[in-house]
């Protein structure tokens, strides 16, 4: 990113409360090529883009070629942060991100349906004393509501330019990007010191006091010293939270000054938020005409039904149920392309080079081992896709509302559902999503259980292991016992979650329940444009994955499978082969016996071949030492001997050495397991890659000869992989989310803990209970 | 008692009364009144969620939810 900061390119914040429709304007302003970052340090999305130039947009614009930035600020209430997200925003604004310029221009985009609560924000802005521009937005739906805002009046009252808009269908959109050119380009001056709150005189003195100690301090500001002594004085975290940035100058002169507030009865924490509310409140009156005050908007009466005892129930468990069933059903066309695909190029590669470890890396452990992560895109873009109709619909704050209460009496909160039905995607976006939870004890808890939601890299291991044990046979009629049991995984870990934020909660994480603030926004008509960018830009990030950690575990883990190689044991069973073969064509040697055996491999494969038994028998023996072959060079590589290393471990829960592989492999990406399998049983060769594993774990055999993949193995193996911690990415995530490592290897482990311990007690009570 | 004040979520669904004191602890306190719930500020209590919690309010024309344990300690007026 740091190419397009650079130099004096014109650098525009874009700012406003959430629910604003920020989002939709900073599309319009940008157009699709917005890039996505983080801010270092913290996870907080840095979305910003250049300034798009339309046709029309204004002929003569003379700036038409000097480049513009748009920044879009993650949306804030006041900037008296009680999140990251608020934080960061803060702190941008005051110009405390060392990365990011200070704005040549800020443009607030207003919510004119609620105009009072979004102009608390907007005043706060004003008083920064930046070169502002407003963005009246939602123009009809204040109009649906009844009143009018007179953007002119509005303007004069706030002493910057206002642009009205109804950002969702493109009205004003070409007059706000020649308005943000013109007066980023231009070099608009600085706009007068103002003030929204008209403060008790003793307040005024203590302000003007500290104003004048933060330009003393800091000569060159970007931003009005009054503003900042204003929020210095009455917000009580700040000092508190940047006492290396003001110096204990300042931080004796502010808890000095609140002394002397309190000795004159002044409460400095809300005298600021009742002045600043008073005037707002008076700009409202002035600047609205009420046309019919008392109508009922049409989130009014949606939310008679979506919020309704019985009704909202009914349509919140019908939605979750609509999205899951939508999911596996229309990604299922997607994924058989995706499936044919895969094993349609590894069959040209395998073909068009001569076989050799070359051949083997690239169509067993690249094309086949992505290709069985990348075939679950289908499913994840589909969940996205659902998740951003949600939230950009206003449904989510709904589904928050409903869920509240199911969530606080595990101590956690209504905004942790968002999370934790993401993660049934992914965790990694759910953990991203637990920024907008305020409390840090509620987040923190919220980002330890996200994981053990079944993310969709658990599902292509359900749907194998589940194939392979579970007998597709139908329960009380009508219900499948695979789906079922499926369905059971997705709940085990439902429950576990929530069992473990209650313990969380009340033991590491004890604190205060926190407070619920929620806002419940109107319902609006999602922008299909807006929709597939939030669906597209948090698929990339899977793709990336599977591009990168998901492709070098599969190189690895090929290489683990694959040496050291052994000249002993290839050498042991070409001569048991020889020996084999010699017994039906006992003339035939060297070339001239590969050559026969090859013939009759064919021969075999003809429907409808004549052939004589002890061909047939010969064919099957040859087929067995292969097999033998594979099994003893595996029980040799790296992988097989770490698979043996652990095998003391897994055993008590019923797995082999080979699942240990599995197990090892995936503890990296659990969708590795699949490849990872496909790898150890060799069948790099076959096209239809699950259909062919499958049929051979359902053959596998423990060395009693009973067999290895019962429903009992299956299901005990399922329940591991539901509270295992198998993913690096989230790791990874979880330690940048929190800044620490202490959190994510507590995390790693207590998962892992749980992991052995559930699979153990299903294997052992499993055979107790005399199930196989 | 008329005139004197009540926790919030003692009002009637659908009815309006004026705030008349925050008991909110002072570190909840000052958010609670950026979203715009101050003294003086005229309040709806709209509905309850399907299971007792939380509440939505309408204040200053728009919707809020809170804790039911929360939305008591906002003490209000009827008029």
């Amino acid at each position: 990113m740091s190419e397009v900061n650079a130099g004096s390119v014109p650098y525009v914040a874009l700012t406003g409360n959430p629910n604003s429709g920020k989002t939709t304007v900073f599309n319009a302003l940008t157009g699709l090529r917005a890039r996505v970052g983080n801010y270092a340090g913290v996870t907080v999305e840095r979305k910003e883009g250049r300034l798009m130039w339309e046709k029309g947009d204004s002929a003569v614009s003379p700036n038409r070629d000097t480049p513009v930035i748009i920044l879009d600020l993650p949306g804030t209430y006041s900037l008296s942060p009680q999140s990251i997200d608020e934080q960061v925003s803060r702190d941008i604004l005051f110009h405390r991100v060392p990365e990011v310029p200070a704005p040549s221009l800020v443009v607030i985009v207003l919510d004119g349906s609620n105009l009072q609560r979004n102009l608390y924000y907007a005043t706060q802005v004003i008083e920064l004393g930046y070169p502002t521009l407003v963005a009246l937005n939602m123009m009809d739906v204040a109009r649906n509501n009844g009143h009018e805002i007179n953007p002119e009046e509005l303007s004069q009252a706030l002493g910057v330019p206002i642009v009205p808009l109804i950002a969702n269908e493109g009205h004003g959109m070409p007059e706000l990007r020649r308005r943000i050119r013109d007066m980023a380009t231009r070099g608009t001056k600085r706009t007068l010191p103002r003030t929204f709150c008209e403060l008790p005189i003793p307040f005024g003195v203590e302000i003007e006091a500290v104003s004048a100690l933060l330009r003393k301090n800091t000569p060159q500001r970007q931003t009005s010293a009054d503003a900042e002594a204003l929020l210095l004085l009455s917000d009580e975290k700040v000092l508190f939270k940047n006492a290396s940035h003001y110096g204990v100058e300042v931080e004796k002169a502010v808890l000095q000054a609140r002394q002397r507030l309190e000795a004159a009865s002044v409460e400095w924490r809300s005298v600021a938020i009742e002045a600043r509310y008073a005037r707002v409140a008076a700009i409202d009156q002035a600047v609205t005409t009420w046309v019919d005050p008392n109508r009922e908007s049409f989130s009014d009466k949606a939310d008679r039904i979506v919020t309704h005892k019985w009704w909202g129930s009914l349509i919140f468990i019908g939605i979750m149920f609509l999205m899951f069933e939508g999911i596996f059903w229309f990604a299922s066309y997607p994924m058989d392309w995706i499936n044919a695909g895969v094993a349609w190029l590894a069959d040209r590669v395998s073909s068009s080079m001569p076989p050799g470890d070359l051949n083997s890396l690239l169509t067993s452990g690249v094309i086949k081992g992505v290709g069985a992560v990348v075939v679950f895109l289908p499913q994840i873009c589909l969940l996205f896709l659902f998740i951003a109709l949600l939230e950009d619909s206003g449904y989510m704050a709904r589904a928050a509302f409903l869920m509240d209460r199911l969530m606080s009496r595990v101590g956690l909160h209504g905004k942790s559902f968002i999370p934790m039905l993401s993660s049934f995607a992914c965790a990694i976006p759910g953990i991203m999503a637990t920024r907008t939870i305020e409390s840090p004890k509620d987040r923190l808890a919220t980002i330890l259980v996200a994981p053990l939601m079944s993310c969709s890299a658990r599902l292509p291991v359900y749907t194998l292991l589940i194939g392979v044990c579970i007998p597709a046979i139908n329960v009380l009629g009508v219900f499948g016992l695979q789906g079922l049991t499926m369905l059971a995984m997705y709940m085990l870990g439902i429950v576990g979650a929530m069992a473990m934020a209650w313990l969380f909660k009340a033991t590491l994480l004890k604190g205060e329940p926190p407070m619920l603030i929620l806002e419940l926004p109107p319902y609006k008509r999602p922008v299909p444009k807006v929709i597939l960018r939030h669906m597209w830009d948090r698929s990339r990030m899977f793709i990336k994955r599977a591009g990168t950690v998901i492709l070098g575990i599969n190189i690895l883990l090929w290489f683990l499978a694959t040496y050291p190689k052994s000249p002993e044991i290839k050498a042991k069973f070409e001569s048991d082969r020889s020996v084999a073969a010699t017994t039906v064509f006992p003339a035939l040697q060297g070339a001239a016996l590969e050559q026969a055996l090859t013939d009759l491999q064919v021969k075999f494969a003809q429907p409808q071949a004549t052939t004589n038994s002890a061909e047939a028998a010969l064919l099957e023996k040859l087929d067995g030492l292969e097999k033998q072959k594979q099994g003893e060079l595996l029980r040799h590589s790296f992988a097989g001997r770490m698979g043996l290393l652990i095998e003391p471990l897994i055993k008590p829960l019923g797995f082999d050495w080979k699942i240990g592989i599995g197990i090892i492999g995936s503890f990296a990406a659990r969708e590795v397991f699949v490849s990872t399998m496909s790898t150890v049983y060799n069948l790099g060769e076959s096209d239809e890659v699950t259909k062919d594993l499958e049929d051979t774990l359902r053959d596998q055999k423990r060395e009693d000869g009973s067999t290895l993949y019962t429903p009992l193995l299956g299901v005990t193996l399922m329940v591991f992989y539901v509270f295992a911690l198998q993913c690096v990415s989230t790791v990874a995530v979880v330690r940048r989310e929190t800044n620490s490592w202490k959190w994510p290897i507590f995390q790693w482990a207590y998962m892992l803990v749980l992991a052995w311990g559930l699979a153990f007690i299903t294997f052992q009570g499993g055979k107790l209970l005399g199930l196989q | 008692m008329p005139g004197a004040s009540q926790p919030l979520t003692d009002l009637a669904v659908g009815s309006k009364a004026v705030v008349a004191e925050l008991k909110v602890t002072p570190e909840h306190k000052p958010r609670l009144m950026e979203m715009g719930i101050l003294v003086g500020t005229s309040v709806e209590l709209v509905r309850f969620a399907p299971m007792g919690d939380p509440v939505e309010i309408k204040v200053r024309g728009y919707h809020l939810s809170l804790r039911r344990s929360d939305a008591a300690l906002v003490f209000v007026k009827t008029e």
